[in-house]
């Protein structure tokens, strides 16, 4: 790692440091990476929309006409109509043109309710239903396996059953009384387990998020450290400690404020 | 004020220094934890392993960085077991932030394939993987599902330059790669709605195999997928990608990140179980005081 | 006319795609394909309207002189800068401006803004979330009923299996865990996502028919 990577991975821990003070309380360092990770996404997603889908799917392909006739006269003029339709959408903004913007809007989302339909129907409701019924028909599960192993047939039942029971409870719309009332307490039942799971899977999933930074900020650590580096020098140790003061002299200053504020 | 009122009433601040300070600790101090594989994570290590050289395999890397913590480790084993085994790659990246994140997937495992390493007690020869020959980055397209139903079609209908303006045409490895028929199968690695067009606009229209890594936050909901065969493996969150790893016999941030993780779940378990002795006790101690 | 012909639109490419679907014919996939070239260029623009938007408020704010005015300009220096290493590379030897090539996106600032500022930020901001999902167990996750309590060691059971420090228990936490993943959660899952499906077909067809138009807006 050479020392122009070593200041900008500083520059990262500063920046992580800083939205992480966001845990003690609301202040200017926290402000300054919200808004400045606002600006530097939305400008690295206008390059990226114009170099990889602007570029290639409009201009290039009109790139062989000329600007003097609007590049009606590339070999395929008909690119306008979309960019033109597209550029529609722009009208919603405006009080009086609004009613513009409406046409490419309706031209998509006919498209995606149209495509939406058959593969909803097939992907999300066909499939899982004949999932589920066909481990319960299939009564070979049923025998020589053990009661609670996940491909045994009573597993299959209880998946089946669960999944029926859950959509009582949620789906249908009849009132939770006499037998119906008990099949959807069976199905709330299977879905606070399943709630459940979600928690638990999100638990671990936030603390990652958490040990990622950790990691992040020891490698920096280990950087500032590492003899092995070639381009290691007596600077990278200087804004190492340069910056673990700064953070020093920051927790100082609020532990004063916070034992005034005590007094 | 009871010591349960009084645990009822404790700053959260102290909450986030105590679990701040336990993985700090565990992360400073370097030991092991067993890894347990899982049937669904082998299936796709199975699946990688089993393919011949230069056949292809598709990699989404659609995920911004706020999912780099899970999936970015998960992406690092799957490429490089990719790359080891000579297959060819082609990578698109569906999410905003997503090209970002690929790219530097890329750079990283392009430098880590270039040493010699042995995995699973079988030597690889370090080699350099090229651009256009050895992997092809798609980059990125707005309204995922539309992509992922144009690709089915044809590559270049969505993409018919690769994210360096490269038309595709030129590219050695996609001569005569049409569409998902010449694909082996789908490697999507999520961490939003995109799963579930790769399952239904995907999958569900071009039948091609498709396994998912997932955020942790995602993990329990697809199961129902794995069971109706939609996808053939799932990796989730962390332990997901630490699985990968272990399989794949090349440890890296997930198998390190897994040991501070058991720790934080003891952590966040004592929270909740004093939260409710609290809860309990403040409970009862306010029944017999007849408030 | 301002709404009946989008809701004719609507109409017609949507019943075009839910047949398109059952019909391999050439024509029929031609006209698909057609389509799907068009809209991935209509949609560029629409999402362009997210970042005008961002400047206009942005800009506003700086005007106006409102309270904490000096962050948005802080927000608007990293947008131009990011926009302007982007169209900023070198080709054959010399820095220059390309906005037809893609040199910019291999340009090092380009690069490192995103390696060394978007990375950090917005990963460290979802790692905010480790801390209050623990203070949200600490205060909020109570036992209060049996659902609550099933909910509760359904998580338990999920947090441990990995966990080795379990002792003989260990493998039974780890079998019962995975049974819970495959069987009861899978069955409750699946209930939301036939739910999810049949809600998406029955909005969609709404939408198809011009029952749902709040897409249209006002007026």
């Amino acid at each position: 790692m050479d020392f122009g990577t070593f200041l900008w991975t500083t520059f990262g821990a500063f920046l992580t440091l800083a939205t992480f003070s966001f845990l003690y309380k609301d202040n200017p360092f926290y402000k300054i990476a919200e808004h400045l990770v606002v600006g530097v996404s939305a400008g690295y997603f206008v390059i990226i929309l114009w170099h990889n889908a602007l570029v290639p799917l409009l201009f290039q392909r009109l790139s062989d006409g000329d600007w003097y006739f609007l590049w009606l006269n590339s070999s395929k003029p008909w690119y306008w109509i979309p960019a033109i339709l597209g550029a529609m959408m722009w009208t919603r903004f405006s009080r009086n043109y609004a009613w513009i913007s409406r046409w490419p809007i309706a031209l998509y989302i006919g498209i995606a309710a149209g495509l939406a339909v058959p593969l909803e129907m097939a992907n999300r409701v066909n499939k899982q239903l004949y999932a589920s019924m066909a481990g319960v028909i299939n009564w070979g599960n049923f025998w020589g396996q053990d009661f609670l192993d996940v491909t045994s047939g009573y597993s299959q039942v209880i998946i089946f059953a669960g999944a029926i029971a859950g959509l009582f409870y949620f789906f249908f719309s009849k009132a939770h009384t006499g037998a119906f009332g008990g099949v959807a307490k069976f199905g709330i039942w299977i879905l606070m387990i399943g709630f459940g799971a979600s928690f638990g899977y999100t638990v671990m999933g936030r603390i990652s998020l958490f040990i990622n930074r950790i990691q992040g900020l020891g490698f920096w650590g280990e950087a500032a450290f590492d003899a092995s580096n070639p381009n290691h020098s007596g600077w990278f140790l200087a804004v190492f400690w340069l910056m673990i003061m700064g953070i020093a002299a920051y927790v100082a200053v609020e532990l004063v404020r916070f034992a005034r504020q005590k007094a | 004020m009871n010591i349960f009122d009084r645990m009822m009433s404790l700053d959260r601040r102290w909450v986030f220094l105590f679990l701040a300070a336990v993985c700090v600790i565990t992360y400073i101090i370097d030991f092991q934890i067993p890894i347990r594989v899982e049937n669904e994570v082998k299936t796709i290590h199975e699946f990688i392993d089993t393919l011949k050289p230069d056949e292809i395999v598709f990699i989404a890397i659609d995920y911004d960085p706020n999912a780099l913590a899970e999936l970015h480790p998960m992406c690092y084993a799957v490429m490089e077991h990719c790359f080891r085994k000579n297959l060819k790659v082609i990578i698109t990246a569906l999410s905003q932030n997503g090209p970002g994140m690929a790219e530097q997937a890329i750079f990283d495992i392009a430098d880590s394939v270039k040493m010699d390493r042995e995995y699973n007690g079988v030597h690889y020869k370090g080699r350099e993987i090229r651009n256009g020959i050895d992997y092809a980055f798609l980059g990125y397209k707005p309204y995922f599902q539309l992509v992922i139903l144009g690709m089915g079609q044809n590559f270049r209908l969505p993409f018919p330059t690769d994210y360096y303006g490269t038309p595709l045409d030129s590219l050695p490895m996609m001569q005569g790669v049409q569409n998902y028929d010449q694909v082996s199968g789908v490697i999507a690695i999520e961490a939003g709605n995109i799963a579930d067009a790769w399952i239904a606009y995907g999958q569900g229209r071009f039948y091609f195999p498709l396994a998912l890594g997932l955020t942790g936050v995602m993990g329990a909901d697809y199961y129902p997928f794995l069971n109706s065969r939609q996808i053939f493996g799932l990796m989730a969150g962390l332990y997901g990608a630490a699985q990968y790893e272990e399989l794949a016999d090349n440890p890296g941030l997930a198998k390190d990140g897994m040991r501070i993780q058991v720790y934080a779940h003891l952590v966040i378990i004592l929270f909740i179980l004093m939260g409710n002795v609290g809860y309990f006790m403040s409970r009862s101690e306010k029944k017999r005081q007849g408030r | 006319m301002r709404r009946q012909i989008p809701l004719a639109l609507v109409f017609i490419f949507g019943v075009f795609m839910i047949f398109q679907y059952f019909v391999p014919h050439e024509s029929s996939e031609w006209i698909y394909e057609f389509l799907l070239d068009w809209i991935y260029i209509i949609g560029i623009f629409a999402l362009a309207l997210g970042i005008w938007s961002l400047i206009r408020v942005s800009v506003a704010k700086i005007k106006a002189r409102k309270a904490n005015w000096g962050y948005p300009i802080i927000t608007i220096a990293g947008l131009f800068l990011m926009i302007l290493f982007g169209f900023t590379g070198y080709r054959d030897g010399s820095l220059g401006f390309h906005f037809m090539t893609a040199e910019g996106l291999s340009n090092p600032m380009f690069r490192n803004f995103f390696d060394y500022i978007l990375i950090p930020i917005q990963s460290t901001m979802f790692a905010l979330l480790a801390f209050f999902i623990a203070s949200a167990a600490y205060r909020a996750f109570r036992a209060r009923n049996v659902l609550a309590s099933l909910l509760l060691v359904a998580a338990l059971v999920v947090m441990l299996r990995f966990n080795p420090y379990m002792g003989p228990i260990g493998p039974y936490v780890a079998d019962a865990a995975s049974w819970l993943l495959n069987v009861p959660n899978l069955a409750a899952k699946r209930a939301i996502i036939i739910g999810i499906g049949l809600g998406m077909v029955a909005t969609a067809l709404k939408i198809i028919l011009g029952i749902e138009r709040g897409y249209m807006g006002k007026g």
